[in-house]
């Protein structure tokens, strides 16, 4: 055993939350992603690196099938979701996004009260059975979301009100309002500044207590801070996967660490 | 050499690329400015041209309308005589409805030789003639008042009777001495006798609220026409309209913009939308024609038959906005609702559709201020032409008793022989605009007020 053993023992134990086998997805008639093998552990953050159009936020959109939205995409292979395949023909996708929340590029309230962008979640899936329960629960995901104190006076105001940081964290309040399994991030942190950043990944590392969580981002020293096990995808496939620590530091592929010292991308 | 042009060898070989100096502009930047000046002159001279039309058109519109709301009428002390009006003298309605409004003439008549009398008028005028500047509605004027008041036969009431559209325009400066002169409906001494009631204070011209709330009138009778009931017609048909073209409109663009797969059907549904946009009004009057009329068999005429075509044309209108306004609505809002497990019909109707609905609201309130405005297909399923004189007495008879519309009856009042109805004509082009340009305001304000910015 290397160095590199000491990360993996905390992460190894982990059991497998997602399972992709050989995935792939077409645009129409470009191929996006090519034959892609991945296991995402529970509690643990997996991040994907990679350059531009490499097909790292595709494959994120496919965990949850956001990309059932676009009418030319095509999904082939298998995604198992705690062994149950999530594009089996009796899923329904709300089902699952309730399962497997999302945290977007773009900061997205709805143009809605702080207190109604969380409580919506639950409104819709019924988690509450009465007011107390709902105004508790979204104290408990602002809380989660580390944007409770900031909000806790003004919950009737308008959450496009907030700045970009806060609407970012009111984002991940709302995502986990839901009580999902899986938290997928797509660039979370791409639209803020540093200080709104250090505030967002120091609350992806609490959040990993609870959830699995995959996050998409462009920032190596990101993927470096916050994830345990990072994918790297390069002209839609998975190139290299595995802890962290050893794609940063001995990569096995000549790509990824072309890539990590920044010679493509 | 001197010592100056050897320290600037490349002035003296090649010029400078952007010219020497910056104070000084180059031949190629002032051609360019030049162009721009030119450019910008051009605009204002365009926008200049545009509000000088307009102006123009509001100017003819107010000058030759505004007369349209003024009337002349005469006052008269009339006496109800129980011996022509209810013989009978038990004032039992039924009878008093047998007397025709030839009957009410000689009261009328009285009327007018009294006054005349009264005021010392000297004129050698017969009784008849004497009436005769009085619009010939007088008559039916009085039954209708003598049939809703019978307690009041017997009294001497004080009545205000329309004088004719002659004397009308007399007071109006559209009929003149020397214009009468072929004119069997006035002659110069009624003229004369019309002066001295003017003078004396019993002719006067007033506001006509009755333009603006009554019906139609014949041709010989321009005076008592009014707007009212075809108002109530457009009323009828707009009513008509949104209650189909809005929520057909609205579900048929959600589904098309958020659920519809996109394929050559699809495609070729949105294209023939746009088309139908620009496929002439009078086109769907005779489809109207050709299918609710004569196919269907549903009343001629009939508001409901003119809202359902105009339905037909506003449409596209309303499919058109709601797309627009459906599409303006940022995908990240939809991929928001979407992410927290909200179905699509969840994500649409909570999220995208509220934010949609004042685009939404501005399109239909545009769509239908154009079917306001619309005439031709009214044309062609015969909502045109003297048709109702009666306002509609309920809701299905507002729906189904022919009527016209305004747009309509401003046609066929520029279309009659009477000067007198041209001024009509214009005066119900105001209040068409009226309309037009208050709906149009509310569409602005709507959309100034919940427009919402991302």
């Amino acid at each position: 055993m290397n160095d590199m053993t000491l990360m993996d023992s905390t992460v190894d134990t982990q059991p497998t939350k997602i399972a992709a086998k050989n995935v792939n997805v077409y645009y129409g008639d470009s191929h996006a992603i090519k034959d892609v093998n991945v296991e995402i552990e529970d509690k643990t953050v997996t991040a994907f690196i990679g350059p531009s159009g490499c097909g790292k936020s595709t494959f994120l959109r496919c965990l949850n099938r956001m990309n059932d939205t676009i009418d030319i995409c095509r999904v082939k292979g298998d995604i198992l979701l705690d062994g149950e395949d999530i594009y089996d023909k009796r899923v329904d996708p709300v089902q699952l996004r309730a399962k497997v929340g999302m945290v977007f590029q773009k900061p997205n309230p709805f143009p809605k009260s702080i207190y109604d962008n969380v409580a919506y979640g639950p409104r819709i899936h019924g988690l509450a059975k009465n007011k107390a329960e709902l105004d508790e629960i979204v104290e408990k995901s602002l809380r989660r979301g580390a944007i409770w104190d900031e909000v806790k006076d003004r919950l009737d105001a308008p959450g496009t009100g907030l700045s970009g940081g806060q609407q970012q964290r009111l984002c991940i309040a709302r995502a986990v309002a839901t009580e999902p399994e899986v938290l997928l991030m797509d660039e979370p942190c791409s639209a803020l500044d540093p200080i709104a950043t250090a505030q967002v990944e120091e609350l992806i590392d609490e959040l990993r207590a609870s959830y699995s969580v995959v996050i998409v981002t462009h920032s190596m020293q990101q993927a470096a801070r916050v994830s345990q096990k990072t994918a790297f995808f390069h002209l839609g496939n998975l190139v290299e996967f595995g802890p962290t620590g050893q794609i940063f530091t001995n990569p096995e592929d000549p790509r990824t660490e072309s890539y990590i010292t920044g010679r493509i991308g | 050499m001197t010592d100056f042009s050897h320290s600037t060898p490349s002035a003296a070989t090649e010029p400078r690329k952007h010219g020497g100096s910056l104070l000084a502009q180059t031949a190629r930047t002032r051609k360019r400015n030049a162009a721009e000046k030119r450019f910008r002159a051009y605009g204002i001279a365009a926008i200049a041209a545009g509000l000088a039309m307009l102006l123009v058109l509001v100017v003819t519109i107010v000058s030759k309308g505004t007369g349209a709301f003024q009337q002349t009428f005469v006052t008269l002390n009339v006496e109800l005589l129980e011996s022509k009006l209810d013989k009978n003298g038990n004032r039992d309605l039924d009878d008093i409805k047998k007397v025709t409004t030839f009957g009410y003439a000689p009261i009328i008549k009285g009327a007018m030789e009294a006054a005349v009398e009264e005021l010392g008028i000297e004129t050698d005028l017969k009784s008849k003639e004497l009436a005769g500047i009085l619009s010939k509605n007088a008559a039916a004027q009085l039954r209708e008042y003598v049939i809703a008041n019978p307690d009041q036969i017997g009294e001497t009431v004080e009545f205000r009777f329309l004088a004719s559209s002659r004397v009308d325009g007399y007071l109006k400066g559209r009929v003149h001495r020397d214009s009468i002169a072929n004119d069997k409906n006035i002659s110069p001494e009624q003229l004369d006798l019309v002066d001295e009631l003017a003078a004396a204070g019993v002719l006067k011209k007033t506001f006509n609220m009755d333009f603006i709330t009554g019906a139609d009138a014949s041709d010989a009778r321009p005076e008592a026409a009014g707007m009212g009931v075809s108002m109530l017609g457009s009323l009828f048909m707009m009513f008509v309209v949104l209650a189909l073209a809005l929520p057909i409109g609205v579900a048929a663009s959600i589904y098309l913009e958020e659920f519809a797969p996109q394929n050559w059907l699809t495609d070729m549904i949105e294209v023939n939308i746009a088309n139908l946009a620009a496929v002439p009004s009078i086109v769907f009057g005779i489809l109207g024609l050709a299918v609710f009329i004569n196919y269907m068999h549903l009343p001629t005429s009939a508001p409901l038959v003119g809202g359902l075509v105009l339905t037909l044309m506003t449409l596209p209108t309303i499919i058109i906005s709601t797309r627009a306004s459906l599409k303006a609505v940022p995908p990240s809002i939809r991929d928001a609702a979407l992410g927290v497990g909200a179905s699509k019909m969840q994500a649409v109707f909570h999220h995208v559709l509220p934010l949609a609905a004042p685009g939404i609201l501005t399109g239909t309130i545009i769509g239908l201020a154009q079917a306001l405005g619309e005439t031709a297909p009214l044309l062609l399923i015969g909502m045109v032409g003297f048709i109702a004189s009666n306002a509609p007495e309920s809701l299905a008879d507002g729906l189904l008793a022919p009527n016209s519309a305004m747009p309509a009856q401003i046609y066929e009042w520029a279309k009659r022989a009477d000067p007198a109805f041209y001024e009509r004509a214009w005066g119900g082009i105001i209040i068409l605009l009226i309309f037009l340009v208050t709906m149009n305001t509310l569409a602005v304000i709507l959309r100034r007020r919940f427009e919402r910015r991302w």
